[in-house]
């Protein structure tokens, strides 16, 4: 069972997320993160879905997707080389001591501290999906008071381009 | 010129050549239903109920090869439809739906016959649209032509709020029309071709494998020529029926679930396997790590990339269109010297003989009660076995698949990937707008039959002398032989107490109705049938072994070859 990215380039028309979504829930396929968002070419949306399964289950997927109408072109980003980021907002309580010692794991992690008032912060974090859970599991668990994530975005390296 | 909506709709029918319609109007579509009043191009076909437009138009495009063109109004005309839908989806068939929606500005209001169409049906399509701008109107029913019939073959709704049936634009119908998101492949792949070639002449233990991509791609000429020059043996699965001649020596029966014991022994033990439009289905493979446990190499033919090891992991995949892909590999085979690898053909088909001396569908006609299988027979020798058949599903189906020998395309029509009971009378109405002079009979049971008898009305209105032949065992036939088998004899909800007198309903309806309980009145019960009422439609109420059991049988979850046999064999 191995982790997969798959990019989609898919019709940017009402409902083709639903045909997407609806395709991985009817044939039981599992979904751990999606997103997506119009490309520079508006007519198009690009898609990234994070899915766990067996290589035979990977390469259905990909049929399967492939079958949809809407559906332009998909690739497994995890081929081959490929960077993931995702976008990670967390909201913290951020008083006394606790003040500058999450400034500070803050700065480790390369965050970005973009709201601040008298007892927190919100501090903004990109990176892959393991960087995000390892800034959480740095930080006391009992200041976090709310998180929000993104969901992997990927894309190839070098000269893997996924365009029309 | 501006056009109206509703004027475009029936240009665009018009322009696809459509020559029947079959429907149910309704608000949604009531100015659709005004310009197909206009106009005498094509015939609309009103049923009693949506799901039999659906099953109607269905059957039309099996029996054919023409796209099935349905419509219905909004709310329940679409849900009554979604079984139609489904049906057509799972065995790939053609069919443009056209459902009407409420107006634009109403739509997510929960307004009255609203329903979210394209929600609802997307699952069971090849695709669907919702149609926003009258504008788009031409083009996305061209598109609807396009997908329907290209590549693997389905179902394509498109959804037309009412107020768009009245707004205007100018009316262009494209010649064609190409999708960059869509492009089936035609040819096959030369190198795996070449392998598959090669596979073939040195395969000891061979064996063909067809399904529906072969009626449905119209390949049977092919798939003869290539069986024939081989020598191999043949096996068709249930939608495959009537590709390769089923009373010619090397078909070997159906597969699966119910399939002869030499098919499902040769499938088992064969050493090369070509599958040719057929997907290993659960119902034809049965488990498939059973199948797994012989080595064997599979070469698989498919218009869908997505059936390709998608169960059966299988050696040379061939993605293309089979006609083309058959006729190159005939080509090639004949443009080698070295024949098929004929040393080891000879063992091979003696092994097969043995299987084949288990007559493994044999069975007893004694004086007093009828058995299901000698109906069929006997209806296959009254219509000299050339007449579409149509059916339902439960036993009825299965004794049908196997008695009524096929041995053209496009003859047996039934609904096999979803298996929908109240398929059968319906699609014996769309067989015969396909085929005004065929003769149509519908092998039914008593329990699906009533699941779409309104019907009746249907085939009244239009003259439709379909024969009904009904396996009454007054159980639901196959729910019963499992509950027999794996649940104890504990007859739960499957003996239908109460049911009409056939007869009179037939007679209530316009039609003749016949009642048979004796052997001996089978045949002449159905030479009278198809003799002197080969106008009208028969109602024949065959009153049979209500203990009759189908076998062969493999188990669900169980191997090929650990089938169950008649207990006399």
């Amino acid at each position: 069972m191995m982790r997969h990215i798959i990019a989609i380039l898919i019709e940017n028309e009402s409902g083709a997320l639903s045909r997407v979504s609806g395709l991985f829930s009817a044939r039981g396929y599992n979904i751990e993160s999606l997103t997506v968002a119009p490309t520079e070419d508006a007519s198009l949306s690009r898609m990234t879905i994070v899915s766990v399964g067996s290589d035979d289950v990977i390469e259905q997927i990909t049929k399967q997707l492939n079958k949809l109408i809407d559906v332009v072109k998909v690739v497994d980003l995890s081929e081959a080389a490929h960077i993931e980021r995702e976008l990670m907002l967390c909201k913290v309580r951020a008083t006394g001591k606790d003040r500058d010692e999450m400034k500070r794991v803050a700065d480790i992690f390369r965050g970005r501290i973009i709201d601040v008032t008298e007892s927190s912060y919100v501090i903004e974090l990109t990176g892959n999906g393991a960087k995000l859970d390892a800034f959480l599991q740095a930080i006391d668990s009992s200041l976090i008071l709310e998180t929000v994530r993104t969901g992997v975005c990927g894309i190839g390296r070098g000269d893997r381009i996924l365009k029309v | 010129m501006q056009l109206t909506g509703a004027e475009i709709v029936v240009r665009c029918l018009q322009e696809e050549k459509v020559d029947h319609v079959f429907g149910y109007p309704g608000g949604s579509v009531l100015y659709i239903y005004d310009e197909v009043f206009k106009q005498d191009q094509f015939k609309h076909i009103l049923v009693r109920h949506e799901q039999a437009a659906v099953h109607a138009a269905d059957a039309y495009s099996r029996s054919s090869n023409k796209i099935g063109v349905c419509m219905v109004t909004s709310g329940p005309g679409v849900t009554n439809a979604v079984t139609g839908i489904a049906t057509a989806h799972m065995d790939s068939i053609p069919l443009v739906i056209i459902t009407g929606q409420v107006p634009s500005a109403y739509i997510g209001q929960d307004a009255f016959q609203e329903a979210d169409t394209v929600g609802i049906t997307r699952p069971c399509v090849k695709h669907n649209f919702l149609v926003k701008d009258v504008k788009d109107l031409a083009l996305t029913l061209k598109k609807a032509f396009y997908l329907a019939r290209t590549g693997r073959p389905g179902p394509v709704l498109v959804d037309i709020p009412k107020d768009i049936t009245t707004h205007k634009c100018d009316f262009h119908y494209p010649k064609s029309v190409t999708l960059r998101s869509y492009n089936p492949v035609v040819k096959g792949h030369g190198g795996q071709i070449k392998k598959a070639v090669s596979l073939l002449l040195e395969a000891k233990r061979p064996m063909i494998y067809s399904g529906g991509g072969v009626i449905l791609s119209d390949s049977a000429e092919q798939l003869i020529k290539l069986t024939r020059m081989l020598g191999f043996p043949i096996t068709q699965t249930l939608m495959g029926l009537g590709g390769y001649p089923a009373t010619d020596r090397q078909f070997l029966g159906m597969p699966g679930m119910h399939g002869t014991y030499e098919a499902n022994m040769a499938m088992q033990n064969c050493d090369v396997l070509l599958a040719v439009g057929a997907r290993f289905d659960d119902r034809v493979i049965g488990n498939t790590a059973h199948f797994g446990q012989v080595s064997r190499k599979i070469i698989h033919i498919d218009i869908d990339p997505s059936s390709i090891s998608k169960r059966v992991k299988v050696d040379v995949p061939i993605v293309g269109h089979l006609p083309e892909v058959l006729d190159e590999i005939i080509r090639q085979l004949e443009a080698v010297e070295a024949k098929p690898e004929t040393r080891h053909l000879p063992d091979w088909w003696k092994q097969i003989a043995e299987w084949r001396g288990r007559n493994c569908l044999k069975y007893t006609q004694g004086p007093d009660v009828i058995t299901p299988q000698y109906v069929v027979e006997k209806l296959y020798e009254v219509t000299g076995g050339d007449a579409f058949i149509t059916s339902d599903v439960g036993q009825h189906q299965m004794f049908a698949a196997q008695f009524y020998k096929f041995d053209k395309p496009r003859r047996w029509i039934n609904s096999g990937g979803l298996g929908t009971m109240g398929f059968g009378l319906p699609a014996a109405m769309g067989v015969r707008f396909a085929h005004p002079k065929a003769t149509v009979a519908c092998v039914t049971g008593e329990a699906s039959i009533q699941m779409c008898i309104q019907e009746l009305s249907t085939c009244k209105q239009y003259r439709l002398p379909v024969k009904i032949i009904n396996l009454n065992n007054g159980y639901l036939g196959m729910v019963r032989q499992w509950q027999e088998m794996f649940h104890g004899n504990r007859y739960a909800e499957s003996y239908v107490d109460a049911l009409p007198d056939f007869v009179k309903l037939a007679e209530a309806y316009g039609h003749v109705g016949m009642r048979i309980d004796k052997p001996a009145d089978v045949e002449p019960a159905l030479k009278a049938a198809f003799g002197k009422h080969k106008n009208d439609l028969v109602f024949l109420d065959f009153i049979i072994d209500p203990t009759a059991n189908v076998f062969p049988m493999v188990a669900a979850g169980k191997g090929l070859s650990e089938m169950i046999l008649a207990e006399d064999l």
